[in-house]
């Protein structure tokens, strides 16, 4: 298990300069997620219009594969339908689980990898412990997107 | 002096390999590792003297029973305590701390009285007072801390007066090391009324601790974290205070009489120890309160002062990194917690593991404590009799190795 799997350049890149980190004055679908064990924290704060994610805010503080999952799932979902972050939040966690390795998404060399930077994230799987950190932003995520309240 | 050869000799665990490096265990504040004496001890039992303890009338029953009775007697001579029935065997010290809160608290606060303990107090001295709380209608006050992350002596004493009833407070907290002046809190809540519970879990495996000179009337700790096994742990408390306590839990063996609508207790302290009790690992407790004793309890706090001593004086050269807790030995024990600015404690903590030394990383069970400090999270090294002056640079190392990963060594 070599550390540089885990803590692969671009991770600590969104680590230090986290994008989409901002709080949303108008956003119509916000959740707080948190992992009680290690105190994790992240607030997920989406405008969703049409039908789209129009704008995306995503806070809070933790370590650097729970900031850094944060900060690319934001660049990851903007401008995109529900329905097509669904999908992606469904390939991540696919790529998260131990057994998940013949999900697509998983090899930049595969038709469909669609996960982008995310992929970098793949290393995470050889330290079972820290999984939770990467999940933590797309299962808030997930239920940012069940508050959905329209006007 | 401990001859570290001869302990770590007794400590199978310590040969283990760890990401192929060699293991520096370095959270023992969380649990202690075990000797073969403590688990030589439980497998005794299991295979040669195993039966309920006070049921039957038969040799395996009586063998068992005399075992645990003897473990008690064992950790009350550790304790110094008056007597063996002033040691109520728990499964924790959570669970300690609990019987106090409902046994004594539930039964003797009202609305307006107080609850006085401290921010720096494990999640087991703080959770149970807001349960207690809620159900009496008392209300809970705190110590602060000093900027020498000792408690603000000054700044408490006007929080003793004649409303305060109990004073729950630890010995020695497990995220700064810092160890309060027991006596001293002692005296303040006596002149007020109040009885003084003192959370044990650090102290007990650490310092040696004498019931008659300390100054408190109750004392929980737990087994795992002083070389014994998990699921046991002790309230002390002074005979008469005990006497004069409710059960918190009913059942089997904590009975004089049952009848259809009412019973009667047990004398202490078995009216405090509902149900089949942990016996095996009580008698692991004792085996380990054995091990410590040969070593005797000033040489632990001695060699746990001197690894401490190191540690602080090599960690305050590693750049960015900030120590929660005081910076010299004095009332201070091996705990130390600490901050490495640009990396979580985390990340840390996985990048340790890689480098084969185990260190805790998070809240400690102290979120309070780590708000007050303005953190959410941090690193804790911890030490006990097994630890040598070679862990703490094999933590160094691990630290450098961290710093160079996360791109701030500055090459």
């Amino acid at each position: 298990m070599a550390l540089e799997d885990l803590y692969r350049e671009v991770i600590l890149d969104h680590y230090r300069n986290p994008r989409n980190r901002q709080a949303l004055g108008r956003a119509n679908a916000v959740a707080d997620g948190s992992n009680p064990l290690c105190g994790d924290e992240v607030r997920v704060e989406l405008l969703i219009e049409g039908g789209e994610v129009t704008a995306i805010g995503v806070t809070g503080h933790g370590c650097s594969i729970s900031q850094a999952s944060g900060s690319m799932m934001g660049d990851a979902v903007k401008g995109r339908s529900i329905e097509t972050i669904r999908t992606l939040t469904g390939r991540f966690k696919g790529m998260m689980s131990i057994d998940g390795a013949d999900e697509p998404g998983l090899d930049p060399s595969r038709p469909g990898a669609v996960l982008g930077d995310l992929e970098a994230l793949q290393g995470v799987r050889k330290f079972p412990v820290r999984i939770k950190c990467a999940n933590l932003p797309w299962t808030t995520l997930e239920e940012a997107i069940n508050n959905f309240k329209a006007d | 002096m401990i001859d570290t050869d001869a302990v770590r000799g007794d400590f199978p665990i310590l040969e283990r390999r760890i990401n192929g490096r060699r293991l520096a265990f370095l959270d023992s504040a969380a649990s202690s590792q075990k000797p073969v004496q403590v688990l030589d001890a439980m497998a005794d039992i299991y295979r040669n003297s195993y039966a309920n303890v006070h049921r039957g009338a038969y040799t395996l029953s009586h063998e068992a029973t005399e075992a645990y009775e003897e473990a008690r007697h064992k950790v009350a001579v550790f304790l110094n305590a008056a007597s063996d029935e002033e040691i109520v065997f728990t499964r924790s010290a959570t669970a300690a701390m609990n019987l106090f809160a409902y046994g004594w608290g539930l039964n003797n606060l009202k609305p307006g009285d107080r609850i006085l303990t401290s921010v720096m107090e494990h999640h087991a001295n703080i959770v149970p007072w807001h349960i207690i709380a809620r159900h009496t209608g008392a209300e809970l006050r705190y110590m602060e801390l000093n900027d020498g992350f000792r408690l603000d002596m000054e700044g408490a004493r006007d929080r003793f007066d004649e409303r305060v009833k109990v004073v729950a407070v630890s010995g020695m907290s497990n995220v700064l090391g810092t160890m309060p002046p027991v006596n001293e809190i002692a005296r303040l809540a006596h002149e007020v009324g109040a009885v003084l519970l003192v959370d044990g879990a650090q102290l007990v495996p650490h310092a040696p601790v004498d019931v008659q000179t300390l100054g408190a009337d109750f004392l929980g700790f737990s087994g795992h974290k002083m070389l014994g096994p998990t699921g046991i742990g002790v309230l002390w408390g002074r005979r008469a205070l005990l006497e004069s306590m409710e059960p918190a839990e009913g059942g089997g063996e904590m009975i004089r009489d049952v009848r259809l609508y009412e019973s009667d207790w047990a004398e202490v302290p078995h009216k405090f120890e509902a149900g089949t009790p942990p016996f095996v690992e009580a008698i692991g407790l004792g085996a380990a309160v054995d091990y410590l004793s040969a070593i005797g309890m000033d040489n632990v706090l001695q060699h746990d002062r001197e690894l401490t001593g190191y540690a602080l004086e090599r960690l305050a050269g590693v750049p960015g990194l900030s120590i929660q807790g005081p910076a010299d030995t004095v009332d201070r024990g091996g705990a130390i917690s600490f901050d490495l600015e640009g990396i979580h404690a985390h990340d840390v903590a996985t990048i340790l593991d890689q480098e084969g030394v185990a260190v805790r990383a998070g809240h400690h069970c102290a979120k309070p404590l780590l708000r007050s400090l303005g953190l959410t999270a941090s690193t804790r090294a911890s030490f006990y009799v097994y630890n040598v002056p070679a862990e703490v640079d094999a933590l160094v190392d691990a630290l450098g190795v961290a710093r160079r990963i996360f791109g701030l060594d500055g090459a």
